[in-house]
């Protein structure tokens, strides 16, 4: 079985879920939830076997298909990405259930199985068609998936808001792959590189199109300026939907930037540098305007919301530092690795949120009063994610800001480095005013936290990934590392 | 698993076995033990393993990534076995004297702030040395923000402060040290490790102006940890605010890191930077900006927590003067400062502390006569301030006057210079100490008791963690040749004396 059917199965999956509760009406929730996950957790261990042996494509793929080893990567960060969700969702399921017409959850169990397909064709995407047409998979799914909870005002407001930005970007980005068709005659990377090595390419039509292109994807990823969306998309959605816009959708993002980024910044382009000061600029004011507004914000879910901008940011300076580089990781390498690492983090405070949910809390950062003495598994596992988000050393967040920051000293990037350390130096306080408020004890409501086994499970595995990540990297940074060199190919 | 890496882990272990509920008096306690006499057994054997190895014992590494080559490697010299013992000395005083009433919180803290500061002495590599530093500043910032003393919004402003000049003091840290490992790595490969950076400084050194500029980075930053003047003002309501075993260990302890990491990080890898013109200028009117003006504003004080608080940042201008003077007589007198401080400050914080519980103020005027009903804890008391003033017989005066020796002596010309001049006036600190402590130990021990503000003598089982501290002053003070004997083959030393 290759990596290819897998993927052909998990769309016959969500399919099949999706009309499920049309044919079978009496379909209850555990069902759909049981086939959804134990679909997805089969697919996910047959991945694991064929990425190790099968990586041949069937020939009618392999023009617009590639499976090298950044590929593998986001094809399993992916399929990680949805089974979290998807657990998330069965435990945020009690309290949704109020905010859902009718208690019909059989959307919210099969779009994001549609969702993992995308992401993962995109990682594979060669050219510029395959990227729209998944990247829109992505995204349709979660129009629908933003504004699921349509009984709360909140939702509403961010399917909206989700819907239209979300189209205008679409369609920004679509002007823009037309401009870079246009103007290099290729949709293809490796066409586009080699366009750009030509010395007669019309250079500013190039860059017109190629800023375009950056800024319909700087939507997806929430890169500023186009990161307004964010706090009241993220602070609406349903906490599963937030997670998976917050951690996949980025990644998805990410994933299809590095590859344009590359092909645009490849040996002997035209305009690689104009590329790359677009990326840092853009890095270091998404790093700031996400990390300001954060320090005045009451909710946790958008300060995650924030935090996740100011995140974008950071990986964007690692795009821009591409070119030479003194460690092995290339800065595809480590926007790979810093997403890894980005992943426990922000799923393990979106876990805390929901279980929060679920015993009728709400999610202000005064509803975390008095955690540690109500869930002490909770607060440790929260603090491990907190400090890890603020980059605090021997945790994961660490490992990937120390990758961003050697680069952009390596660069002699100052400016940047500037924003980037007063970013993290504002972390230090908005993260810790959350920590400070879970071990303090002026809280009214005492009483424990009911939390189940499998919650339990993943908010252990999540903080001991953390804590792993961040003493000894090695593994993941080997396996990133064949990416560079077979991607260099 | 190595000796060293088990001495690092065991608090941390501990700290996470009491989060899990193992009972949290016994288990601090026990590990602060164990590490106590384990760190003993390794500073007799020292010389042995050490024998042939360039002053270093007890080595490990595990590499945990290749490029950056960062590894968790592990090794002591006598510098990192000095700290390393005053830290399971403080340690094991520490959790000893919590009370049975307070929640474990308290001995997780501590354990955790000991267990960074036992990593960041003992590691050999600038990633880890850095990262266990860190360990310490949330632990150190709840401790203050939810359990110190006074007003609820009182101790959480103090708890900001503190956690952000350290906060960003480590940023400036990092800044600096990657910068240094960016300019040494050689071949094309950074390396984060202490070994080869300071085999690549040894053999092909920076030009002298941009060591100069690396090193003023690295004293801003070390500089901020260790309250050295103007970046000081955190550390004394920090000290008094926090929970005694917190100040205790973090005045005790964790702020020797920032002298430390300039003995084992800057002065070894920058030499020559050191030395520059403009930066001793520099070092030499901060520190004594620390002594002389920190000791009139110690004067000044008027409660107990503040004379102590203040006190303890005074005193790092004199481990700032041995690291300026950088010969052996003066680094060997600055590692013995560090200890003889470190066991100082923190007997006297728990006396503090201990009068603070009993009589619920530590206001220099409201207090009095305290000697003839709690003669025992007035001795132990005198100890600690006569130690601070530096009587001969008690390890700071051993450790001062090599200091003063080593500065007056570094250039080695029989001429006035800056730190010959620097030396005189730091002198007149040890009067400034002997004003503040005797004033202190005056208006609480003796005269006639106010208004009923009685207390008795700690119970035996209380005493044993205060008199282990007021003999190790004792013994280090008599016989300082067991410190500097373990000084004797410094590789830091030679290389900066160079």
């Amino acid at each position: 079985m290759s990596v290819f059917s897998v993927e052909i199965l998990l769309i016959v999956l969500g399919l099949a879920l999706l009309s499920a509760e049309a044919l079978v009406p009496s379909i209850s929730r555990r069902t759909l939830s049981s086939i959804s996950l134990g679909g997805v957790a089969l697919a996910f261990v047959l991945f694991l076997f064929a990425s190790k042996s099968a990586t041949d494509l069937p020939a009618f793929v392999e023009p617009y298909h590639q499976l090298d080893t950044l590929a593998v990567f986001y094809k399993g960060f992916a399929l990680i990405i949805t089974l979290l969700v998807l657990w998330l969702t069965v435990e945020s399921a009690p309290y949704l259930a109020k905010f859902v017409p009718g208690g019909n959850f059989s959307e919210l169990f099969s779009l994001p199985i549609l969702v993992c397909v995308g992401m993962m064709w995109m990682a594979s995407a060669k050219d510029l068609i395959t990227v729209f047409v998944s990247l829109e998979l992505v995204t349709v799914s979660f129009y629908v998936l933003v504004a699921f909870a349509r009984k709360s005002n909140l939702a509403i407001e961010a399917g909206v808001k989700y819907l239209i930005l979300g189209a205008l970007s679409t369609g920004i980005l679509v002007y823009g792959i037309a401009w870079v068709y246009g103007t290099t005659g290729a949709l293809s990377f490796e066409g586009i590189s080699a366009a750009l090595a030509q010395p007669t390419a019309p250079k500013n039509a190039i860059l017109l199109g190629a800023a375009f292109l950056l800024a319909g994807l700087g939507f997806k990823v929430a890169a500023a300026p186009f990161q307004m969306w964010v706090p009241d998309v993220y602070q609406g959605a349903p906490i599963p939907v937030t997670t998976f816009l917050s951690v996949g959708s980025k990644a998805a993002g990410f994933v299809v930037l590095t590859r344009t980024v590359m092909a645009f910044t490849a040996q002997g382009s035209l305009i690689a540098g104009e590329i790359q000061s677009l990326l840092i600029v853009g890095g270091a004011l998404t790093v700031l305007l996400g990390s300001l507004p954060a320090i005045f914000q009451t909710s946790v879910k958008r300060l995650l919301a924030y935090s996740s901008i100011s995140h974008a940011g950071y990986l964007l300076l690692a795009l821009g530092c591409s070119g030479t580089s003194r460690f092995d990781l290339g800065s595809g390498g480590v926007v790979a690795f810093y997403l890894a690492t980005y992943l426990p983090m922000t799923v393990l405070g979106f876990l805390v949120l929901a279980v929060l949910r679920v015993n009728g809390g709400g999610e202000d950062i005064k509803d975390f009063k008095c955690l540690a003495k109500r869930s002490p598994l909770l607060a440790l596992a929260m603090t491990l994610a907190l400090a890890s988000l603020a980059g605090l050393p021997l945790t994961a967040g660490f490992m990937g800001k120390l990758f961003v920051f050697l680069g952009l000293v390596d660069h002699a990037y100052w400016g940047a480095l500037v924003c980037a350390v007063i970013g993290a130096a504002a972390g230090f306080y908005y993260y810790f005013r959350t920590i400070l408020a879970m071990y303090s004890n002026d809280a009214q409501n005492t009483e424990p936290l009911r939390l189940n086994l499998g919650s339990k499970i993943i908010a252990i595995v999540l903080s001991v990934v953390i804590v792993v990540l961040g003493v000894y990297p090695k593994p993941l940074q080997q396996l990133l590392n064949q990416t560079q060199t077979v991607s260099a190919h | 698993m190595s000796i060293l890496e088990i001495v690092i882990l065991l608090p941390l272990f501990a700290a996470l076995a009491i989060w899990l509920g193992a009972p949290a008096r016994a288990t601090s306690v026990g590990s602060a033990l164990i590490n106590l006499l384990i760190l003993l057994g390794l500073i007799f054997q020292f010389k042995s393993a050490s024998s042939g190895k360039s002053g270093f014992a007890y080595e490990s590494a595990r590499v945990v990534l290749e490029n950056p080559a960062i590894s968790f490697g592990v090794a002591a010299d006598g510098v990192a076995l000095i700290l390393a013992l005053l830290t399971c000395l403080v340690l094991f005083a520490a959790v000893w004297q919590i009370a049975t009433d307070k929640p474990s919180i308290y001995h997780i803290a501590s354990l955790l702030i000991a267990g960074g500061a036992l990593g960041a002495f003992l590691s050999t590599d600038v990633f880890f040395i850095y990262a266990f530093h860190e360990l310490a500043l949330i632990p150190t910032f709840l401790m203050i923000g939810l359990y110190g003393h006074g007003e609820d919004s009182h101790r959480k402003a103090v708890a900001w402060k503190t956690t952000v000049y350290l906060g960003v003091g480590s940023l400036i840290l990092l800044a600096g040290l990657a910068w240094v490992v960016l300019e040494y790595s050689g071949g094309g490969k950074l390396t984060f490790d202490l070994n080869a950076l300071r085999a690549q400084a040894a053999s092909s050194p920076l030009p002298v102006e941009k060591q100069a500029s690396i090193f003023f980075v690295l004293l801003l930053g070390f500089g901020t940890l260790v309250s050295l003047f103007p970046l000081h003002s955190w550390a004394a309501p920090a000290y008094a605010t926090a929970p005694t075993p917190v100040a205790m260990l973090h005045a005790g302890v964790l702020k020797k890191f920032g002298l430390y990491g300039l003995i084992r990080i800057a002065l070894p890898l920058l030499p020559e930077g050191a030395q520059v013109e403009w930066v001793q200028q520099a070092l030499l009117f901060m520190l004594l900006g620390n002594i002389l003006i920190m000791g009139f504003v110690t004067i000044a004080q008027r409660s107990l927590d503040q004379v102590l608080g203040n006190s303890s940042v005074m005193h790092m201008g004199y481990i700032f003067l041995g690291i300026a003077a950088a010969n052996e007589i003066a680094l060997q007198g600055a590692v013995i400062l560090m200890f003889a401080h470190g066991v100082s400050i923190a007997l006297l914080f728990a006396l503090a502390g201990r009068l603070r519980n009993q009589l619920g103020t530590l206001e220099l005027s409201k207090l009095g006569g305290l000697a003839s009903h709690a003669p025992v804890f007035a001795v132990l008391f005198a100890f600690g301030a006569f130690a601070s003033i530096g009587l001969p017989g008690l390890a700071n005066f051993a450790g001062e006057l090599l200091v003063f020796l080593g500065a007056f002596g570094s250039d080695g010309s029989p001429t006035m210079g800056r730190i010959q001049w620097t030396v005189i006036f730091a002198l007149w600190g040890v009067v400034m100490s002997a004003v503040y402590m005797l004033r202190a130990y005056r208006s609480i021990f003796q005269g006639t008791a106010n208004s009923g503000l009685f207390m008795n003598d700690p119970s035996f089982s209380q005493r044993v963690p205060l008199f282990l501290l007021a003999a190790a002053l004792l013994i280090v003070g008599c016989c300082p040749w067991l410190l500097l004997d373990l000084l004797k083959s410094l590789s830091v030393v030679k290389v900066a004396a160079m």
